[in-house]
């Protein structure tokens, strides 16, 4: 059977989803995102700057991507929801990764925002990601209210330090029916393998690939990672032990 | 006529439509969305609605974000 990630009925051809934040120049995300065959992709809303002519970023996201706007910038529930509506309006689709966050520090997320809003946009017919600190109640709560998927932090948002949340993260992949998604602070293609090892359905990386030296050659390995971890997955890793387990066979030696 | 565009006080001197204002800006209707006094204007309605005094635009657009 082929094995293919689906969020809300759609199949997804990559399980690396990419943000667009911080490349250090819009072209580069054209070629990151072509090489590395994404999929969905985030994107922000941001108030217009009227003074300069800059060039709207849609230009250079493929048209085979989907585009998932998140609402960073929201504070609370209730800012979360009207970004989320004015993102719908611009005709880009119905996908929103809900980003809510009060802590100007860590950027934790604010889990019962957070919940607030994914019931409402649920509701409203939106495809709806939350992100969010891991934790198994929230994660039920967002199932319930419609979420399409759940994504748990790995560190901090744009930390680079991987995944610190691990044995949450693992009891949410082994409770949660939806998709379970890593975002934010995966720093190294290991670290998005070590995710996948461990049953998560996808990882989103933004920071470790848009501020690479090369960002095609980091969104290309990130894409094996990501690829070599879910088959290693699939696949069952093998069992942990504290002594050591000979691979060879123990019989047959020529002195006996 | 004072308006506020993106949390900015302007004045504009002519009665214009948004669509009016908006080429004003050199800004593309198929690239933005905008929030009249708190509603979305869904684009094809841009061309019906002229600002007034103390009208509250919000013009946005995306841009790069993870």
């Amino acid at each position: 059977m082929e094995d293919m990630l689906i969020i809300a009925g759609q199949k997804i051809r990559n399980r690396l989803l990419i943000g667009t934040g911080k490349f250090p120049d819009k072209k580069i995300i054209t070629d990151v995102l072509t090489h590395s065959n994404a999929d969905i992709v985030t994107v922000a809303l941001r108030r217009v700057d009227l003074n300069s002519n800059e060039e709207n970023i849609l230009n250079y996201i493929p048209d085979q991507c989907t585009l998932m706007p998140n609402t960073s910038g929201a504070r609370n529930a209730e800012e979360s929801i009207r970004i989320a509506r004015l993102a719908r309006a611009s005709g880009c689709g119905n996908w929103i990764k809900i980003e809510v966050i009060s802590d100007s520090k860590y950027l934790l997320p604010d889990n019962i925002e957070t919940l607030k809003a994914t019931e409402v946009l649920a509701k409203e017919d939106f495809i709806v990601l939350p992100y969010m600190s891991p934790d198994l109640t929230i994660a039920r709560m967002l199932v319930e209210a419609g979420a399409a998927a759940v994504m748990p932090l790995g560190a901090p948002i744009g930390s680079n330090r991987g995944l610190k949340t691990k044995e949450l993260v693992k009891i949410m992949i082994e409770v949660i029916d939806v998709p379970v998604i890593v975002d934010a602070g995966i720093g190294k293609p290991s670290e998005a393998m070590e995710c996948m090892e461990l049953g998560c359905d996808a990882v989103l990386v933004n920071t470790a690939i848009a501020t690479a030296q090369d960002p095609v050659g980091m969104s290309k390995a990130f894409s094996d990672a990501v690829k070599a971890g879910r088959l290693a997955y699939l696949s069952g890793l093998g069992r942990l032990s504290e002594n050591g387990k000979s691979s060879s066979p123990l019989t047959g030696f020529l002195y006996e | 006529m004072k308006l506020t565009i993106n949390g900015k006080n302007e004045t504009i001197e002519d009665v214009m439509t948004i669509m009016q204002l908006l080429s004003k800006k050199q800004l593309n209707p198929d690239t933005i969305v905008i929030e009249y006094n708190q509603e979305i204007i869904p684009k094809e309605k841009l061309n019906y609605i002229s600002l007034k005094e103390n009208d509250n635009l919000e013009i946005v657009s995306f841009v790069g974000g993870g």
